[in-house]
């Protein structure tokens, strides 16, 4: 079996400073893998890196994808890479008026990467946004209205959407569910667990929220000062910390 | 008559719109950035068409100037004197005696034969700026021929009106390659984009200059449930009567009446002068 994504010694740098630093490891096939630290520790930069977003100083990002098979995306063309991130690859941002047009209504946002991907009938379209409209529990009778009109998790879910309605293999997600209150963050972290398990997607989740990766991710990278200071298992890692770092971000959160 | 060098710009200027123009010319569709000069009128008024118009002009050329289809207009008028003044050049309203033809939202109903030049005014010649408003991101978009988001506005359209309801400006994909914003003609117009004249867009503000070189593909994106529809007003004209040419409509008095008439006052003229 072939990892979907191998990261190779991945490094960024802000003039002296360090983005993240030699970072490596494997995503397999359906897998989810958080990466988690505190704010600045590089964990944005490494996402952004992979998704193509930041230009990286060195390093492989290999994608396997379904045409030739594992392909490293830095060094394939821009074309191809754009392609990607649009029917194999999905980005969630953290706040979701970046990742919607925020003048086009939630069909329209819905419809755009099937457009994207040369999709011309009107009522094809429609009916797909329909459908994924329901899925993410928006309603339909919502199709027509602008996302300004909708709340913050009612965004984000709609941002899902229309980044998995192309049926990406992909998903890489920059806390999705920062910013919102905690009884939406249950229902969305419901949603995101059902369609990850459903479509057999692999996701890559940046949090700070401990709890959200205890609920989504297999398996978990620590970042500190842009380097990977521990990986493992999810429960391994935050039941049996062996990191310091890790020790003490654990025993930041705080007990209700 | 020597105070303006021959159709106002000096030769340098005019040489470096040509080029702009050979290589619009050469990549149908592509909008060639150029430096635009200052023109003696507002930004909005057609400093773009005048400058390419300029820059096309020999002294044996026939001037045509057209504002919506008319000749008599304001915007026709003063640009139509620009150039009897400035390059000296004969002017006519008849489409068919004009060997350039400047023009404001509007292709002159009479088919333009070959030899003849139609010069656009172009207020914004980037089809998906209100879609995407970043310069470098519709550039890289052109260039990657990344289209998805034309059809999202056209889906907007039909998803608030039930149809299509863009009715000028109405973007076109040219040769298959580049998607062009034909100027705000009414899509009634898109048709005969195809033609035999050369066709140059400028636009004066933005600095872009593009063309359409004789007989180019010039296709109306649609959807295939939603086809593209060239629309008019359903009247004949109240002048002429004419049930073929695209239609004003003129409020004639304080209490609701109306009259459709043609937009295209040289062909209008000339039918109600045959007619008699």
């Amino acid at each position: 079996m072939t990892p979907l994504l191998s990261v190779r010694a991945l490094t960024k740098r802000y003039g002296p400073h360090i983005g993240c630093a030699d970072v490596s490891f494997d995503l397999w096939p359906g897998e989810v893998m958080g990466i988690v630290g505190e704010s600045g520790s590089g964990k944005s930069t490494l996402l952004n890196c992979m998704a193509g977003h930041l230009v990286c100083d060195s390093g492989q990002v290999i994608f396997d994808t379904r045409a030739d098979g594992p392909t490293d995306t830095l060094t394939m063309s821009e074309p191809a890479r754009r392609m990607l991130s649009r029917t194999d690859w999905a980005f969630v941002h953290q706040h979701a008026r970046d990742g919607l047009h925020m003048g086009v209504s939630a069909g329209g946002n819905v419809g755009e990467r099937l457009m994207a991907v040369g999709a011309r009938n009107y009522g094809d379209i429609r009916d797909t946004a329909i459908d994924w409209l329901g899925r993410v529990e928006i309603s339909e009778t919502r199709i027509d209205d602008r996302p300004t009109t909708f709340s913050g998790g009612m965004q984000q879910r709609l941002q899902i959407a229309r980044n998995l309605v192309t049926g990406p293999r992909l998903v890489f997600m920059d806390e999705p569910t920062g910013g919102l209150d905690v009884s939406v963050q249950a229902r969305l972290l419901d949603l995101l667990r059902g369609l990850v398990r459903d479509m057999g997607l692999s996701a890559i989740i940046v949090t700070h929220d401990l709890a959200v990766v205890r609920l989504l991710a297999d398996r978990l990278m620590v970042m500190k000062d842009g380097h990977v200071v521990e990986a493992g298992l999810t429960d391994q890692v935050l039941d049996d910390p062996q990191h310091a770092y890790t020790q003490l971000l654990v025993s930041s959160v705080l007990q209700v | 008559m020597q105070e303006y060098n021959f159709a106002y710009l000096d030769e340098q200027t005019k040489r470096m719109i040509r080029r702009a123009i050979l290589k619009g010319l050469a990549i149908p569709g592509y909008q060639v950035p150029f430096a635009s000069r200052e023109m003696p009128m507002p930004y909005g008024w057609g400093t773009g068409g005048v400058q390419v118009s300029a820059a096309v002009l020999t002294p044996d050329d026939t001037m045509k100037v057209i504002d919506q289809g008319a000749d008599d207009t304001t915007n026709a008028v003063s640009i139509r004197k620009f150039f009897e003044r400035t390059a000296g050049v004969a002017t006519t309203t008849v489409t068919g005696e004009a060997t350039v033809i400047q023009t404001r939202h509007r292709i002159p109903e009479e088919s333009l034969k070959e030899g003849q030049i139609l010069v656009y005014q172009v207020p914004i010649p980037e089809p998906m700026r209100f879609l995407e408003p970043r310069e470098t991101e519709t550039r890289k978009m052109h260039a990657l021929e990344e289209y998805g988001l034309m059809h999202v506005k056209l889906y907007e359209d039909i998803s608030r009106h039930g149809h299509i309801a863009t009715a000028y400006a109405y973007p076109v994909k040219v040769e298959g390659r580049y998607v062009m914003d034909p100027s705000p003609i009414p899509k009634f117009d898109n048709p005969k984009l195809e033609m035999a004249a050369i066709q140059l867009f400028g636009a004066g503000r933005e600095q872009r200059i593009y063309a359409l070189p004789p007989h180019t593909r010039a296709v109306s994106l649609d959807f295939e449930d939603h086809p593209f529809e060239a629309s008019k007003a359903d009247h004949p004209c109240g002048l002429c009567g004419a049930e073929d040419s695209y239609l004003d409509e003129v409020i004639v008095d304080d209490e609701g009446g109306r009259l459709f008439v043609c937009s295209d006052t040289d062909y209008c003229t000339h039918r109600q002068e045959a007619a008699r």
